[in-house]
């Protein structure tokens, strides 16, 4: 910032140095990056540098509501499977047998009249501004709400159960993938703001249970409304932005949505770094850092709020779409609160929430630990049984494998514990800029 | 006649089981709020937890309930509030005692506790793995079938054994609970503290104390909810993300540190779930001649399916944060 390095006298503190932990702390992680390319080989890695990308993403959406407004997200899961559906309705080939049929029509229709009962039920619930009193058009509008509600519902249940009997699903638009990561966002965002609208006026605490509870929600509509996701069944392959593996080989068809994920990365980050320093960013810090006075300044602080917990959404958006694209695999159940939400956690409190540089470290040194630790609990656990059917002629359980990945949850909430406790700032800590 | 069976034993008594349940997990978050300020999230664990530690003690000594004529698990359950009780201070200590000191903002005591979840969770999962455990090892589930006294109702109204342990054992927990609260020392100092932290440590309370019996009183109560969970259906270890939605929709239903309220909030939620996913075309079969003929034909009208009954209690927080933040019986903390 040019103003400030005019007068240096403004700076009580953080005056610049040379950044000694962030060359180490990345010269260990490339090192570990290098580690892995030497002992996993170079198809394997890539595809974990790619992984390591998308999370690097919503790690970054995490980091902007958690780091810049303090706005605790317990949700992440959801946004990132708002995401991944959005990827695979966009890009997976058209069904064209469905759209042929009248299914199509009569799908239109529940649609329609959806629409209209939306309408209907949001213009009844204003009626009080003609007059007829606020308490009975709420009622009419709530009861209103629920009779339209079990009508739509139970023409949608009945064309879904025909949809799936004829057709499995209703197919996806065909469109290029990276129209739906556009989408994916746009529709994270979108529940962003509702949820947002309700909770971020309210104690902080609120906003954690209200986003872990829509996660929950959001899993169990795209795992159990099989016309729309195919449901457990699974929707693979989607096609990638970038020439598949098929035509130019795994390490380089991994490496050209790497360098894809990776532009996306150094654009977000060069966005939200300016965002940061903007005098937006200053807000957000100042409304984090004291609600009262910076409401006595004038700033309206719901609205602020609101702003950055749905572009943090949008990006949770936009990094479970890559994600899903890059697995080519759309799977409702793989989406767990371990892998999606605390994962994402630990990754930004650990590198330095609100510090981007220190969430894209932690992203990927987060992640490596992360694949990692799965062979390593495995060998662990084996070691361990070995000892004791030595030691004490024990007996081992026969579900070890599936025993031994607990550990890790087990692991992921030590690290939020420990990383609290002792590191609270994360590696690379937040730089705040102080004026005299 | 058979209709209004069905609906008491598919809505009233159902919806009491579980409404039962939530009461009691919400009695404990809301007295953790009111005392700790914060959302404790780690409470569907520590209920999890006190139904794994009654499985291990049941495995230990199959024959114990048979002696007294009750089923082991329940003959079990006072050891296992203690445990759980004694886990719940030891995790305050350890874990958010520090965090306390430091003074940090209630939201990073939240990312706290979700982290203790997590342990607890791994803990449980690598010691009982994943699958659903019986808790009914050696005694069967005694099953009484009540048949009403009127002409033409020829299904009984049904009640399991469990469910009547937790009916009991929930009016004991509100009736203690009420008379500790308003007539011991202890209560009425933990409710000085949750009006005014400030004022009751001025005035002379040991707040570390309050801090420790409120912990024991949440475990023992998660202890106590986790195992008639348990008992009525059976022991899963990765119930708690389920779990915590309703219990923390009943405590904001009835108001954040209002005991009382969390109590009517868990019924609320748990009559508010099985109303929603009850099918109410069965009560509308007797009357079906003199019906429209498309209200006459719909199958199933229930508003949710099973499959997504968690949505009920997020609609109803939902609700209650849009029209009324402070609950049922105006809770306190909101801002």
């Amino acid at each position: 910032m040019s103003t400030q390095s005019e007068r240096p006298s403004d700076l009580v503190a953080a005056p610049s140095r040379f950044p000694w932990r962030e060359v180490v702390l990345f010269a260990v992680l490339l090192m570990a990056v290098l580690g892995v390319y030497a002992l996993m080989g170079t198809a394997y890695s890539t595809r974990m540098l790619v992984e390591a990308a998308c999370y690097a993403i919503l790690a970054l959406g995490l980091t902007i509501q958690w780091g810049y407004a303090g706005q605790f997200n317990a949700g992440v899961m959801g946004f990132v499977a708002l995401g991944g559906y959005c990827a695979m309705a966009f890009s997976v080939p058209v069904n064209q047998a469905f759209w042929a049929s009248d299914l199509a029509g009569e799908l239109g229709m529940v649609l329609l009249f959806l629409a209209v009962g939306v309408l209907v039920v949001v213009g009844v619930s204003r009626l009080h501004r003609l007059g007829v009193p606020r308490r009975l058009s709420t009622t009419l509008a709530v009861v209103l709400a629920l009779l339209l509600y079990l009508l739509v519902s139970a023409r949608l249940d009945e064309v879904a159960g025909r949809i799936e009997s004829q057709f499995g699903f209703i197919g996806g638009l065909g469109l290029p993938a990276w129209a739906g990561w556009i989408v994916g966002g746009a529709l994270a965002g979108v529940v962003g703001y509702f949820i947002g609208k309700v909770c971020l006026g309210l104690r902080s605490d609120y906003l954690a249970i209200a986003t872990l509870g829509i996660a929950e929600i959001i899993k169990a509509v795209l795992k159990n409304a099989d016309w729309l996701t195919r449901g457990t069944a699974t929707v693979s392959p989607l096609p990638w932005p970038v020439p598949p593996p098929g035509e130019v080989g795994f390490t380089l068809a991994r490496a050209l949505y790497l360098s894809v994920t990776a532009v996306m990365i150094a654009a977000i980050f060069f966005l939200l770094t300016r965002a940061y320093n903007a005098p937006w960013g200053r807000m957000i810090r100042a409304i984090r850092d004291n609600e009262v006075s910076s409401a006595a300044m004038g700033k309206d602080i719901n609205r602020r709020r609101l702003e950055i917990f749905v572009l943090g959404c949008i990006l949770m958006g936009i990094g479970g779409a890559t994600l899903a694209s890059f697995n080519s695999l759309f799977d409702p159940q793989g989406y767990l609160p371990l892998n999606h939400t605390f994962l994402v956690l630990v990754m930004v409190i650990l590198g330095g929430p609100g510090n981007n540089l220190g969430t894209i470290f932690g992203a990927v040194a987060v992640y490596i630990i992360w694949v990692m630790s799965e062979p390593l609990a495995l060998a662990v656990l084996e070691l361990v049984v070995g000892l004791g059917e030595g030691a004490f002629g024990w007996d081992a359980p026969s579900n070890l494998d599936s025993r031994a990945l607990q550990a890790r949850v087990f692991v992921i909430g030590l690290l939020i514990s420990l990383v609290l406790r002792y590191a609270p700032k994360g590696l690379l800590p937040e730089k705040v800029r102080h004026h005299g | 006649m058979n209709e209004l069976v069905f609906f008491i034993n598919n809505v009233i008594i159902t919806g009491s089981v579980s409404g039962s349940i939530y009461a009691i997990g919400a009695v404990g978050v809301t007295l953790v709020f009111s005392i700790m300020r914060f959302a404790h999230f780690a409470h569907a664990d520590m209920m999890t937890f006190g139904a794994f530690m009654v499985l291990l003690l049941t495995l230990a000594f199959p024959g114990a309930g048979g002696a007294v004529g009750l089923p082991t698990a329940v003959v079990m359950l006072p050891l296992a509030i203690l445990l759980t009780a004694a886990l719940a201070v030891g995790i305050d200590r350890a874990f958010y005692k520090p965090l306390r000191a430091h003074g940090v903002k209630p939201i990073v005591m939240v990312i706290a506790s979700l982290g203790v979840t997590l342990m607890l969770q791994g803990l449980i999962r690598l010691f009982a793995g994943t699958g659903g455990q019986r808790l009914y090892i050696d005694d069967r589930k005694e099953i009484f079938r009540l048949a009403l006294p009127f002409e033409g109702a020829r299904a009984p109204i049904v009640v399991t054994e469990p469910q009547i342990i937790l009916f009991i054992l929930t009016i004991v927990c509100v009736v203690s609970l009420h008379l500790f609260l308003s007539r011991s020392r202890l209560g009425k100092a933990m409710r000085a503290m949750s009006d005014n932290p400030d004022l009751a440590r001025a005035s002379g309370i040991n707040t570390n104390l309050i801090v420790a019996v409120t912990w024991m009183i949440a475990g023992g109560l998660a202890a106590i909810a986790g195992t008639l969970l348990s008992l009525d259906v059976t022991f899963k270890p990765d119930l708690s993300f389920f779990l915590l939605l309703p219990i923390f929709a009943a405590a904001i239903v009835g108001g954040v540190g209002h005991p009382y309220g969390a109590i009517a909030g868990g019924f609320v939620v748990g009559f508010a779930e099985t109303l929603a996913v009850f099918n109410w075309g069965v009560l509308l079969r007797p009357f079906r001649d003199s019906l429209p003929e498309w209200l006459a034909q719909a199958g199933s009208l229930s508003f949710v399916g099973t499959e997504y009954k968690i949505v009920v209690p997020f609609v109803l927080l939902v609700a209650i944060l849009v029209w009324r933040p402070t609950g049922l019986f105006k809770g306190k903390v909101i801002t």
